[in-house]
């Protein structure tokens, strides 16, 4: 691997910069490989540069069906915090914040990881009450979040209206510093370097058509577009299309797929310094690097696998998001697209093995999982190396769904999907 | 008497916003008019107590989810009021038509 840093720039300077190579190989799918993953987004990749890099597995694949990172990694609003109310996700996604603190030093690729603040609007009763509660219970996980008052809110996002006025008034706010945002596309890249280096093979336009199995029911391998694999462990990081690629094992997923819509305004200098959401109106939206206000809208209603959504979501947010910042009114939006989000009954994602011997599964992230994407792929890793769980992903079974042990975040998530 | 075309209607090959569902007594509405019901013909259990877990978590949460044909229930809540049952085609979210509750399913339509 070609290290990066300002001395490789400098000294590839004097070449014309015409010294850089590719960053990952392309290489032709082998026949066999000890593990393979199903899905080439931030988590497969993720997933598979810790299970070559912590657990010495290298003779292992991530199956993409058309370009890594195309798909939900590279079309969320890149917001990351871990102020979730039960104790097992705030364990798990502060976890995965942890590991962001240190991804661009780990991986040698600048994911542009900035904790510029996480800031959740209050505008009545029922809220101030519900993340005061979460204010606590973060508190007692180690999470950080503070309770902010309207004035302490505006003073920390000044672009934000606090006029009584206004049709839901903003009374105060839960703010967790360590949060921010990453660069989406950065992190598939980084993951994707890191990963080949240690020799995994990232295998792009292959897509899985079938699971197979031997005598015993356990994975014997997958039917490709590129030819047949056979593999005795399987790791499905599918996302929109979990529900798809386990069918093929004849599994039945507690899922179900909606389409999630985000957009960016025209580019303007900086003036937001930080992430905001409302959940009681619906408004999401921090400012990239490049200047674009990245707006994050609603699911669609209906299940779909399309990746587009209808319009009147986005109008929903974007009235919303004039309401709280009469500055953009005049603001153009630039894009506008959808992703297929994997969404389970209580909202949290499924890190677990299967009851099919040799398949373990990481879906259910819904609206929120970029977030968790380092997290995501450290435990799973974990899960599929010991052929069992990390203590902080055992509760993410698919059996919660008959058990009753659900983990309920749906009342919990930044906004109501 | 002629038929007068009902303003929304979008003509083929028109960019569709949204959804223009066929509500079998209504005819084609906006979605904005419609609520979703999930998917079609997941009927409660009869004898609740005689599930197993298996069997109620399947009722409460497994869903086919599937990637193409979809049976599935809307309620035209600014409408008719009525619940009825459709075919849509989750790839291309276009409608392959409906039936009422309690009546069998069609084929769908190509």
């Amino acid at each position: 691997m070609q290290k990066f840093s300002a001395f490789a720039i400098a000294r590839r300077a004097l070449n014309g910069h015409r010294g850089w190579g590719p960053q990952w190989r392309s290489p032709e799918p082998k026949t066999q490989y000890d593990a393979l993953i199903i899905g080439g987004g931030g988590h497969g990749l993720a997933t598979a540069y810790y299970l070559a890099r912590e657990h010495g597995m290298r003779n292992i694949a991530v199956l993409e069906k058309s370009w890594i990172g195309g798909g939900n990694t590279g079309r969320n609003t890149t917001i990351i915090r871990s102020n979730y109310l039960f104790d097992e996700s705030a364990r798990l996604y502060d976890h995965a914040v942890k590991l962001w603190e240190n991804l661009s030093q780990t991986l040698n690729y600048n994911v542009m990881f900035s904790q510029r603040g996480v800031m959740m609007l209050a505008h009545n009763v029922h809220d101030e009450q519900v993340f005061k509660r979460h204010v606590h219970a973060n508190r007692l996980n180690g999470v950080d979040n503070e309770w902010l008052t309207a004035e302490q809110a505006k003073a920390f996002c000044p672009p934000l209206r606090i006029s009584p006025g206004m049709r839901y008034p903003v009374i105060g706010a839960a703010l967790q510093r360590r949060g921010g945002t990453a660069r989406h596309d950065a992190v598939a890249w980084g993951y994707a370097r890191a990963a080949d280096d240690l020799g995994v093979d990232i295998i792009q336009n292959c897509m899985v058509t079938g699971i197979t199995r031997d005598a015993d029911g356990a994975v014997s391998g997958v039917e490709t577009t590129r030819g047949r694999i056979t593999t005795r462990k399987i790791g499905v990081v599918a996302a929109g299309n979990s529900s798809v690629v386990m069918a093929m094992a004849g599994i039945r997923m507690p899922l179900e797929s909606y389409p999630l819509q985000a957009l960016v305004s025209e580019p303007v200098k900086p003036i937001f310094p930080c992430v905001v959401m409302s959940n009681t109106i619906h408004a999401y939206i921090s400012q990239s690097d490049k200047g674009e206000l990245v707006i994050g809208a609603g699911t669609d209603s209906y299940i779909s696998y399309s990746q587009r959504g209808a319009l009147h979501v986005n109008t929903h947010t974007l009235e919303a998001i004039c309401e709280l910042f009469p500055d953009f009114r005049r603001l153009r939006v630039l894009r506008n697209w959808g992703g297929i989000v994997d969404v389970t009954p209580d909202r949290s994602p499924i890190i677990a093995k299967t009851s099919v011997p040799g398949l373990y599964v990481n879906c259910g992230w819904g609206t929120g999982g970029f977030k968790a994407t380092p997290g995501s792929g450290h435990l799973f890793a974990h899960t599929i190396a010991k052929g069992e769980p990390h203590a902080l992903n055992a509760p993410f079974t698919i059996e919660r769904f008959r058990d009753g042990f659900l983990i309920d975040e749906a009342a919990a998530a930044a906004v109501a999907h | 008497m002629k038929r007068r075309r009902p303003r929304w209607r979008i003509e083929d090959g028109a960019r569709v916003n949204m959804l223009l569902i066929p509500c079998p007594i209504c005819g084609e509405r906006p979605e904005i008019e419609f609520t979703y019901g999930g998917e079609a013909g997941i009927a409660r259990p009869t004898q609740p107590a005689a599930l197993n877990d298996d069997e109620w978590g399947e009722f409460l949460y497994l869903r086919r989810n599937p990637r193409g044909m979809h049976g599935e229930r809307w309620r035209h809540v600014n409408g008719c009021g009525r619940f009825f049952n459709v075919w849509r085609n989750t790839e291309t979210d276009h409608f392959h038509g409906s039936w009422k509750p309690g009546q069998e399913p069609p084929d769908p339509t190509p």
